[in-house]
């Protein structure tokens, strides 16, 4: 694990980095906080409504499909490093897989779930 | 307990000089593309600030010290400034596992150009950019702002699509290499670069980065004509800036690992013999990459967003797919005979059906047109 310890330092490091931008921010900025300003920015209009709304439902498609195939991806990055090992089994065995999910995304893409409509 | 310290002396010194390094570089990288750009649309670009403007950057750092900041008052405050926090520190810390140059000798110690050699670097790099999407998303709807909260959800569905294409363009530079950590990937690049053996490969990952990265054209998420500035709309000030330099950071960073992934890294003439030049082909090789990202925003247009998710999810996804395949068909081909040159049915190939599948999905991508 003794690895890790570096990027623990530089994240600590860049966390600090990070926060005293906050902060010099804060310290020299004029704070002048008016009605008008504390106002959600339109581009001018008055705005209307609650800032957060419903999202139409295919945002939420595209993020099942993505944990979908990216768990695919990262099971393709231990098969890859001992690939040379496993010979012609290993690329067999990855054919079956990956023929599997492609049957999946052709089904997705055929319902319709890629479109953007 | 002294080696520990001294141990201990060299990380902090060595992520210093990578932060530093890094907000120094996003500050002329600025200066770079405004310059650049400039020069593409026959412009002189700034050039008030010191001569040639190389003060600008400066110039620009303090202004925005001295902004006023605001907070909506219906914004959830914590998120609020929590997320441009959450959006820098991985593009800070991206670069951790990139080895700068070959290991040096230095006041008797044997100092490594990189912060850490992990053996999963693949995966850390892949997992720390995937931690920047939740800054953006939460900055987004922390501001109670609808061209916010589209933004930041906009933003989100593409950088996560375009992740499969960069996920996947990660894996024929470690089945040709077969090691996850980039030390490892460098190395085996001592001959020839990646780039030859996967010029698809390298062109998908370098397309899913701009992507990724939020460039033109995928710069959606701050597609200005339909959402003023997408998800940091409400920020202004240094909590804008640390959003602006995630992004210019990230650009340096996308553009490293390209470099260290197919272009050799910091390989090249005499490098073995002169270890001090490996640092500066790498940056050589670093700012060719981010002038490119500069000429393609000045050159291509915005994309729109329906044909964005099709072209990732249609056109780079399947190739992205079909390449590593081919790749691992070509490997098997070298350890079945014995024989290297089967290496280079790997290009072939390759080329050959990223011609076939872009010729029959153009259809697909274009489709949005009734």
């Amino acid at each position: 694990m003794s690895e890790y310890l570096p990027i623990v330092v530089l994240l600590i490091l860049s966390a600090f980095v990070a926060g005293a931008a906050i902060a010099l921010g804060h310290l020299f900025g004029p704070h002048h906080p008016t009605e008008r300003k504390s106002l959600p920015y339109e581009s001018g209009m008055t705005p209307f409504g609650p800032g957060a709304r419903r999202m139409p439902v295919r945002f939420y498609l595209i993020a099942v499909l993505f944990i979908l195939f990216d768990i695919e991806t990262v099971f393709f990055l231990p098969w890859a490093v001992v690939f040379r090992k496993l010979g012609l089994f290993g690329l067999i065995e990855m054919l079956i897989f990956v023929m599997v999910l492609v049957v999946g995304f052709l089904y997705a893409w055929e319902k319709g779930a890629l479109e953007w409509e | 307990m002294i080696m520990d310290w001294a141990l201990l002396t060299e990380w902090t010194i060595k992520s210093l000089v990578l932060i530093f390094g890094l907000i120094g570089g996003f500050a002329y990288l600025t200066l770079f593309e405004r310059k650049v750009l400039a020069r593409f649309q026959v412009r002189i670009g700034p050039n008030r600030a010191g001569p040639h403007g190389i003060l600008q950057p400066i110039a620009d750092a303090i202004k925005l010290i001295f902004k006023e900041e605001l907070i909506p008052a219906k914004a959830d405050k914590i998120i609020f400034i929590v997320a441009p926090i959450i959006t820098v520190i991985p593009a800070l810390i991206i670069l951790a596992v990139v080895p700068f140059g070959p290991d040096i000798r230095l006041f008797g110690r044997t100092i490594t150009l990189y912060i850490s050699d992990l053996n999963v670097a693949v995966l850390y790099i892949m997992s720390v950019t995937s931690i920047s999407v939740y800054g953006i998303v939460l900055a987004g709807w922390s501001s109670n702002n609808k061209y916010a909260t589209l933004g930041g959800i906009r933003s989100t569905a593409q950088m996560i699509s375009y992740e499969l294409a960069l996920g996947l363009g990660f894996v024929g530079p470690i089945l040709l290499s077969g090691s996850l950590s980039l030390v490892g990937i460098v190395d085996a690049q001592k001959n020839v670069w990646f780039f030859l053996y996967q010029p698809v490969g390298a062109f998908i990952f370098w397309v899913a980065n701009l992507a990724e990265v939020n460039r033109a054209p995928f710069d959606m998420p701050e597609a200005e004509q339909e959402l003023t500035a997408g998800y940091h709309t409400e920020y202004s000030g240094m909590k804008f800036a640390l959003f602006f330099m995630a992004e210019y950071i990230k650009m340096i960073a996308v553009s490293a690992i390209a470099v260290t992934l197919f272009f050799g890294g910091y390989r090249g003439p005499l490098v073995d013999q002169f270890p001090v030049l490996g640092p500066l082909y790498f940056l050589i090789k670093v700012v060719a990459f981010l002038y490119l990202m500069v000429w393609v925003r000045a050159t291509l247009p915005r994309i729109r967003y329906d044909r964005l998710m099709a072209f990732g999810w249609k056109l780079l996804f399947p190739i992205s797919l079909g390449n590593v395949l081919l790749t691992a068909v070509g490997i098997g081909l070298v350890g079945i005979t014995g024989n290297n040159l089967w290496l280079w049915f790997i290009p072939v190939s390759t080329i050959l059906f990223f011609l076939l599948v872009s010729h029959f999905a153009q259809g697909a991508v274009a489709g949005g047109n009734k």
